[in-house]
């Protein structure tokens, strides 16, 4: 959605994923004209981090080295650079810290794998309990007393 | 005088909450009574005097006594008198000891809970309570004393730190907190439960009442945290996936699997071994997110390594506890019985796949926040883990569990039928269907998330209300009687309705987000910034003199078509004493949707930039978490987990009882 205003450069819209953070830090002057392009500046600037912040992406940082990865971005992509070779130069001179989300690799197996390895580990394990079980004895759980006082109590819960 | 006495009052608590640990162990172990009871005079008498101690802190921050150090360092005598009182916990030794207050406060909820607990599960519960008690006091006394003195004192203070100066901080951190040590009661339990060898369903129904509270308040503590960083940060994000945001989200995580998972062990004796390990992973947590968030390991591996006395203190505690505790469980877990046999499909097995649905979302995150940290400190490698990981990780886990939500809540315990309850759910699928299928249509060519997203929080809510409309109307029967009926279901089963419901508004709220349109602009008066349906004008820029800061304050007209819909005023303010500046944002709220605006550079002639944001159904996002909040009161108040209180003969508090089946009333709580 794009409106035409008098002073205003653009508007515009965030397309982003679901838990997508709207930006503060990016200044009305960095703006591109081409709005498809700053759609795409936009998006690559959220997932690379400002470097001398805590956790914050260089769209959210107000940091003067955040501003100046924003204007480098926008200056290779409107020199045609693909958003993959933007990265590809920010990791070059970065390192994988400029990534907020690391790429897959020997360092990093673990961590993309662990919803895999946990998720399959507790299926096979709920599996494996499902097939060994057996009627577990019923005796031996409550004393006398506990088991009155808990009929009682379960008396009273269906009588209302 | 006073603040010396808050300090002895502290080391009294110290050697009382030894006495609440010692001497109840022995007593069960000797089988004394007498020993035993000792536990809960001794942890009333460490509420009383950790509230002395806090209320000596909370006097010198109201009175502004410059010579305890840490009120110099964390208020102002121009101060507000309300930010005086909230200062208390905005900094590390006073939140500590508001941590430890809330903690000798849950202990004497327990100890004065006489009729609800069996003496002996309360006495062993309020021992192992009184071991978290003492690890935590001796940490404030040897290396967070809030209460130590600075000679000569200055005439004035540092000033809190300007974001702080918020009500937000009022609320936060004591909802967060009741949250977090909350859980440590069902730890304690936990514990009592090992240490005794046995656990069944009265141990349940005594701990679920603790679970549902501490897990109600985080829920608000969480989203209270959300939304005052949403309007405080000016960045207008509700969730940015950063660890210390992690740290209440794990516990809280864990807390909702373990709300569940208690559910099925009280109704049929099942996961009893998996409920144990559960509570001493929620506290584990919780301790976790304490030991992240305090020690400044955060900030860097190096941070942590230049001042390890705090760090090192709070890990050994926590290597203490959760080792300690995962021990015990390892050696005495094996002497739990099992019991409870049910079908796959059933509202058990539902449960199950809730619980390893929320596990590996845990995991995730867990991991995710912790990854950077081991693996710098292991290989010396730098990687960053944000947003972006967590959005690509944790989505997949969570949009399979919300789907089966309203699956396991309409399922039958013990045998479940899943056609049957497909068919229960169909209204819902078809419903939420169309609703998809309506709003594609309206906003072709937008973000194609939005939609999905708010069919699937559509669905959840509709799924949850569909539970008590089949349960309370059949066909043939009359609209009023169907009432009656719905009115007469157990509150627990009001609870998992609204809870559910709430879920789905948040989803909604969220998903919604993909609609939000951002503007940002240079203007002068009466220059205009449109964002969706609104535009702002600028009225004017003026500045003004708070009582502790001056601002450049930012008036705005929002309109809406022609005529005007309300102002905003949104400010760039500048604390006087640390020289912080901060943005004040502007929210104008139209139903459910708001107007956000943000200040960025005042200019020298007169010109501003503004950031103007259009967010349709934000509100929701916070609005499902208070929703779920009551959803967990509403269960909390269910009549069977007030085992033992006072009751009237005759249960006239109901409006209309209406005697349900003796079967019928059996499925009813979840």
């Amino acid at each position: 959605m794009l409106k035409r205003l008098r002073l205003l450069l653009i508007a515009a819209a965030l397309a982003g994923p679901l838990a997508g953070g709207y930006a503060r830090a990016v200044e009305p002057d960095e703006v591109l004209r081409d709005p498809a392009m700053e759609a795409r500046a936009r998006q690559i600037s959220a997932g690379l981090r400002c470097l001398v912040c805590q956790n914050q992406s260089i769209d959210d940082s107000d940091a003067p080295l955040a501003r100046d990865l924003r204007l480098l971005v926008r200056e290779r992509l409107k020199a045609g650079d693909s958003d993959r070779a933007i990265a590809d130069f920010l990791v070059q001179r970065y390192g994988e810290f400029v990534l907020l989300k690391p790429t897959f690799g020997a360092k990093t197996a673990l961590l993309w794998l662990t919803p895999l390895l946990v998720g399959g580990a507790g299926a096979a394990g709920i599996l494996l309990a499902l097939r060994r079980r057996r009627p577990a004895p019923v005796e031996g759980g409550l004393s006398p007393d506990e088991q009155a006082a808990l009929d009682g109590l379960l008396r009273r819960d269906r009588a209302v | 005088m006073l603040v010396e006495a808050g300090h002895y009052a502290l080391a009294l608590a110290l050697g009382l909450s030894l006495i609440q640990l010692v001497v109840p162990l022995w007593g069960a172990r000797a089988n004394d009574a007498v020993l035993m009871s000792v536990a809960g005079p001794a942890a009333l008498g460490v509420f009383a005097c950790v509230g002395l101690s806090f209320a000596a802190l909370t006097f010198a921050y109201a009175v502004s006594d410059f010579s305890v150090l840490n009120v110099v360092e964390n208020s102002h005598s121009a101060k507000p008198f309300i930010y005086k009182l909230s200062g208390v916990w905005g900094n590390h030794e006073g939140s500590m000891l508001l941590w430890v207050l809330i903690l000798a406060g849950f202990g004497g909820v327990v100890a004065l809970s006489r009729r609800s607990l069996p003496e002996r599960l309360r006495a062993l519960a309020l021992a192992a309570q009184g071991a978290v008690t003492i690890a935590f006091l001796a940490f404030i006394l040897a290396a967070s004393n809030p209460f130590a003195r600075l000679s000569p004192a200055p005439f004035e203070g540092r000033d809190l730190n300007p974001v702080l100066q918020d009500p937000g901080l009022a609320i936060h951190p004591p909802l967060l907190y009741v949250g977090y040590v909350g859980f440590s009661i069902t730890f304690a339990f936990a514990i009592a439960a090992l240490i005794d060898g046995r656990i069944d369903a009265v141990w349940a129904r005594a701990v679920r009442p603790w679970t549902l509270a501490a897990w109600t308040f985080l829920t608000l503590g969480i989203a209270m945290g959300s939304y005052w960083a949403y309007y405080e940060l000016g960045w207008g994000g509700f969730w940015f996936w950063d660890p210390v945001e992690n740290a209440s989200l794990m516990p809280w995580l864990a807390g909702t699997a373990l709300l569940h998972s208690t559910v099925v062990m009280e109704r049929r004796e099942a996961l009893k071994v998996w409920t144990i390990l559960l509570a001493i992973l929620t506290f584990s947590l919780s301790l976790l997110g304490t030991f992240l968030v305090r020690s400044g390991v955060l900030t860097s591996v190096h941070a942590f390594a230049v001042d390890p006395e705090r760090g090192v203190f709070i890990l050994a505690i926590l290597v203490i506890f959760i080792g300690g505790s995962l021990a015990l469980f390892a050696w005495r877990a094996p002497v739990l019985r099992q019991g409870g046999l049910f079908a796959p499909v059933s509202r058990e097995g539902a449960l199950v796949v809730n619980n390893l649905l929320i596990a590996t979302g845990c995991a995730t995150v867990f991991v995710g926040t912790l990854y950077p940290l081991a693996l710098e400190a292991v290989t010396g490698a730098k990687i960053s883990v944000g947003a972006p990981f967590f959005n690509a990780t944790f989505l997949p886990i969570v949009v399979p569990l919300l789907l089966l939500m309203p699956f396991g809540q309409t399922l039958a315990w013990k045998r479940g039928d899943a056609l049957g309850t497909a068919q229960r759910l169909m209204a819902a699928f078809a419903l939420a269907l169309a609703v998809t299928i309506a709003l594609l249509a309206l906003t072709a060519g937008g973000p194609v998330i939005a939609p999905l997203g708010v069919g699937l929080g559509a669905y959840l809510v509709i799924g949850s209300v569909n539970e008590i409309v089949t349960r309370s109307w059949s066909r043939g029967e009359g609209f009023a009687l169907g009432l009656r009926k719905a009115a007469g279901l157990p509150r627990s089963t009001w609870g998992t309705v609204v809870a559910h419901a709430g879920v789905g508004l948040t989803v909604i709220g969220i998903a919604a987000t993909a609609w939000g349109i951002e503007s940002l602009g240079t203007l002068r008066p009466g220059d205009r910034l449109t964002a969706g349906p609104y535009t702002a004008q600028l009225e004017s820029v003026a500045p003004r003199t708070g009582p502790n800061y001056r601002e450049d304050a930012v008036r705005l007209t929002i309109q809406r078509g022609a005529g005007p819909v309300g102002t905003v005023e949104t400010t760039k303010r500048v604390y006087l004493t640390r020289g912080t500046p901060t943005t004040e944002a502007g929210i104008a709220t139209f139903g459910l949707s708001q107007v956000y605006a943000s200040v960025g550079e005042v200019m020298p002639d007169g010109s501003i930039g503004l950031r103007l944001f259009y967010k349709p159904l934000v509100l929701l996002i916070w609005l499902g978490a208070v929703v779920m909040s009551i959803g967990g009161a509403l269960s909390f108040t269910d009549r069977r987990y007030r085992v033992g209180a006072p009751q009237r003969a005759k249960p006239t508090a109901a409006p209309a009882p209406t005697p349900a089946p003796a079967g019928e009333a059996e499925l009813t709580s979840c």
